[in-house]
């Protein structure tokens, strides 16, 4: 037993740790977003050991578009009372009531852009200087330019040009009053490593991931569930399929795939098999060639 | 790739360097695509932008330059980072800027790595920044480097240029002591000896990139030997279950920890015994680099983050006097006699800079005794007094305990990479 090697999933996951200690030791007042999708469950998982046995010592926030799948909702309650944790929830319904922002009209209207209204309100509102996120690199081209600790200015924003140097594994929480961090443990994984990842710590998600029946239309060459949220063309016919979500997002933006994939050992073989990326079935990404890096530039995250 | 096969496989970090215009970014372009690893709709994305931009062809390189800035102007500014996986291995590409005045994100992609590709244009042969990001990726400590030699269908695919530059090269890095080091003839836009080997290039014999990628020994490029545990952070859970739990949180920077092992904490110099090595998956039987753990000990001793745990008859040098060589990554020149912060392990210090030693001539290598300004992009050996101790070793016998960050105090900004000698 001389062999002292990771596997490459032990070696994320221990990195991941990492960050996630670090953050917690450098800032005064953290917290991790969570959205009941599979990214953010896994950062939950990936705090829970690196604090067990204590509890995790920050809150997690959901952003609520007043848009989520049902399950969503459901499975996030369940999960944050298993995992004893203090849930905070941002409401894009309730900034739209205030005033600070208006909703996008017409068919493709997506509360997906003035989330990150609610999400620095949140932050604002609870004084976070640290939020947590299971953005990953591969995921879209905008992001694969992050660093783990993101530095933000006092508005939330991202300045991709002049991000901080990050060197080996020392990370520069330093900042000034009013900034913050967006910090991602999970930048170097990717939807293979996820679900292999799931599969092997026996992780408990959403149903909405596995293949299952459901009523939904095309649009624009996406299958979109017929939710009584989304306003429908009347060429958009509704029929019931047999779909899973590769991604979770709000119901007017998240695209379904057809597929039988019922369980983790078939989606990961579906995942090794498939040719198109996981936010292709995201609309929000489709609206232009850097809408990624323009929310962000917002203050997305 | 099924799924199965995907479990066990090994993870190599690399990163790409060399001048501006040298074809980085087309060459992880090209490699992404000939291994299939692009899926269909990042492809259609890149038909139609590069369409848009009147390009004649598919530019591979818009697939690493996400950046609006970037794609406006052909270049990469920041570092990108792409992943692949074939049957051997997975891999984690940092493909990074050539451009002079992004060398902090050349240094951010390359401090990760265990391998560098130096892309050198083979109708210009060595240049300037060639010289810095080969000594860079020396300084660094990157085990393996490989040249490609690349834009070959430029001249003529011409052994006597490839074997011209590889003398040239081979004479500079004599001097440098990196460990393994290999040269490849390529053509990234055209695809030769990249993941496919090429039909223009008959005298060359070796393997395409991708081949030796796969292949390349990397062992463990982890330091086993030296026993060393900066402490991250202590868990107290304070629940009835776990009353008197105080466990040391923190990733394994070398060694191997085992309990029994008799240990010494630093600063306070008090011993005890490791009761326990925890994870949330139960106690395990031993801890190395990079295992994130949590440690308990016999003995309550105070300990707290910032602290090292070691073996009591291995133990790095406790030091408040610490010589470096430094990298500088900041328009605002290095101060002697200024003062700045320090991150090294869970370390948070500060420190006065003595005295520059001397700065290194990158395209010589000589020491410039004389000229002791360091600029941005300079590098040289300083010596800086910390306000507390500091546990280090050697940067080349430990990248963990031997490297540290300088942070401007003023802006926050990290402006120094520190090797420390
Ligand atoms: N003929 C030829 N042109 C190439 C080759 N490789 C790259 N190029 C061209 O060289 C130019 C620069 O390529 P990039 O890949 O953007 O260069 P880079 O090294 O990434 O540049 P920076 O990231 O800005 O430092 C582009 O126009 C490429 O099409 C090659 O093998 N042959
Ligand atoms: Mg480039």
């Amino acid at each position: 037993m001389n062999n002292y090697n990771l596997n490459h999933l032990k070696e994320l996951e221990s990195e991941a740790i990492y960050i996630v200690r670090e953050v917690v030791a450098q800032f005064e007042n953290p917290v991790l977003l969570f959205s009941g999708g599979k990214d953010s469950i896994v950062c939950a998982h990936i705090a829970k050991k690196a604090f067990y046995p204590a509890k995790v010592p920050f809150p997690l926030m959901h952003v609520d578009t007043g848009h989520n799948f049902p399950e969503t909702i459901e499975f996030r309650d369940k999960f944050v009372k298993e995992m004893g944790a203090n849930l905070i929830v941002a409401s894009v319904q309730e900034v739209i009531d205030q005033g600070l922002t208006v909703e996008e009209k017409g068919f493709n209207a997506s509360r997906n852009g003035i989330q990150t209204v609610a999400l620095l309100k949140g932050i604002e509102d609870n004084k976070f200087d640290a939020a947590m996120g299971g953005a990953r690199r591969d995921e879209e081209k905008a992001r694969a330019k992050e660093r783990f600790f993101s530095h933000r200015d006092e508005f939330g924003q991202w300045d991709p040009k002049n991000q901080r140097a990050e060197l080996w594994n020392i990370f520069n929480g330093m900042k000034h009053f009013g900034e913050n961090f967006r910090v991602f443990p999970i930048s170097n994984w990717t939807e293979m490593d996820v679900w292999q990842y799931i599969l092997a710590e026996g992780i408990e998600l959403p149903s909405l991931y596995f293949s299952h029946q459901r009523d939904c239309f095309i649009r624009d060459g996406v299958v979109m569930f017929a939710s009584d949220v989304m306003e429908r063309k009347p060429e958009e016919k509704v029929k019931e399929m047999t779909v899973r979500f590769r991604t979770i997002g709000d119901m007017t933006c998240t695209g379904a795939v057809c597929s039988e994939a019922d369980d983790l050992a078939k989606i990961i073989e579906e995942v090794a098999a498939t040719r198109t990326t996981e936010r292709g079935t995201r609309s929000d990404d489709k609206r232009s060639e850097a809408a990624m890096e323009d929310r962000k530039k917002q203050g997305y995250f | 790739m099924s799924g199965k096969s995907y479990l066990d496989m090994e993870l190599l970090r690399f990163s790409t360097a060399g001048s501006a215009d040298d074809g980085k970014s087309t060459l992880i372009g090209r490699m992404l695509y000939d291994s299939k690893s692009i899926f269909e709709d990042q492809y259609e994305a890149l038909e139609a932008s590069s369409k848009k931009k009147g390009e004649a062809n598919v530019n591979l390189a818009l697939l690493t330059d996400g950046l609006r800035s970037e794609r406006e102007q052909g270049i990469t500014i920041d570092v990108a980072y792409r992943y692949f996986a074939t049957p051997k291995r997975k891999f984690i590409i940092a493909d990074t800027p050539g451009h002079i005045q992004y060398t902090r994100n050349m240094v951010t992609g390359a401090s990760t790595s265990n391998l560098s590709i130096i892309l050198i244009d083979a109708r210009k042969g060595i240049i300037e920044q060639t010289y810095r990001h080969t000594f860079i990726a020396s300084l660094l400590g990157i085990p393996h480097v490989v040249f490609c030699i690349n834009k070959m269908d430029l001249v003529d695919y011409s052994e006597e240029v490839f074997e011209k530059i590889k003398k040239e090269t081979e004479a500079f890095i004599s001097k440098l002591g990196i460990k393994d080091i290999n040269f490849i003839p390529i053509s990234a836009l055209k695809g030769d000896n990249v993941v496919n080997k090429s039909e223009n290039m008959d005298w060359y014999q070796g393997g395409t990139l991708l081949y030796l990628l796969e292949n390349i020994h990397i062992g463990s490029d982890h330091n086993h030997v030296d026993c060393r545990f900066p402490v991250q952070y202590v868990i107290r859970p304070q629940t009835d279950e776990f009353h008197d739990y105080r466990g040391y949180a923190g990733r394994v920077a070398g060694g191997v920890f085992r309990p029994g092992d008799r240990v010494v904490a630093l600063p306070s110099g008090f011993g005890s015994t490791i009761k326990s090595i925890d994870t949330m998956d139960g106690p395990i039987e031993d801890a190395f680099a990079p295992m994130s753990v949590t440690l308990t000990l016999e003995d309550e001793i105070d300990i707290s983050r910032g602290d090292m745990i070691v073996r009591e008859n291995n133990q790095p040098n406790v030091t408040q006097d610490v010589d470096i060589m430094v990298c500088w990554l900041n328009e605002k020149p290095l101060q002697v006699r200024g003062k700045y912060a320090i991150k090294h392990t869970s370390n948070d210090v500060r420190c006065i800079v003595k005295e520059v030693k001397y700065k290194v001539d990158i395209n010589t290598l000589h020491r410039l005794e004389d000229d002791k300004v360091i600029k941005m992009n300079d590098i040289g050996r300083i010596s800086i007094r910390t306000t507390k101790v500091l546990f280090t070793d050697e940067y080349k016998r430990n990248r963990n305990t031997g490297s540290l960050i300088i942070i401007d105090e003023a802006t926050n900004e990290t402006v120094g990479a520190g090797m420390i000698l």
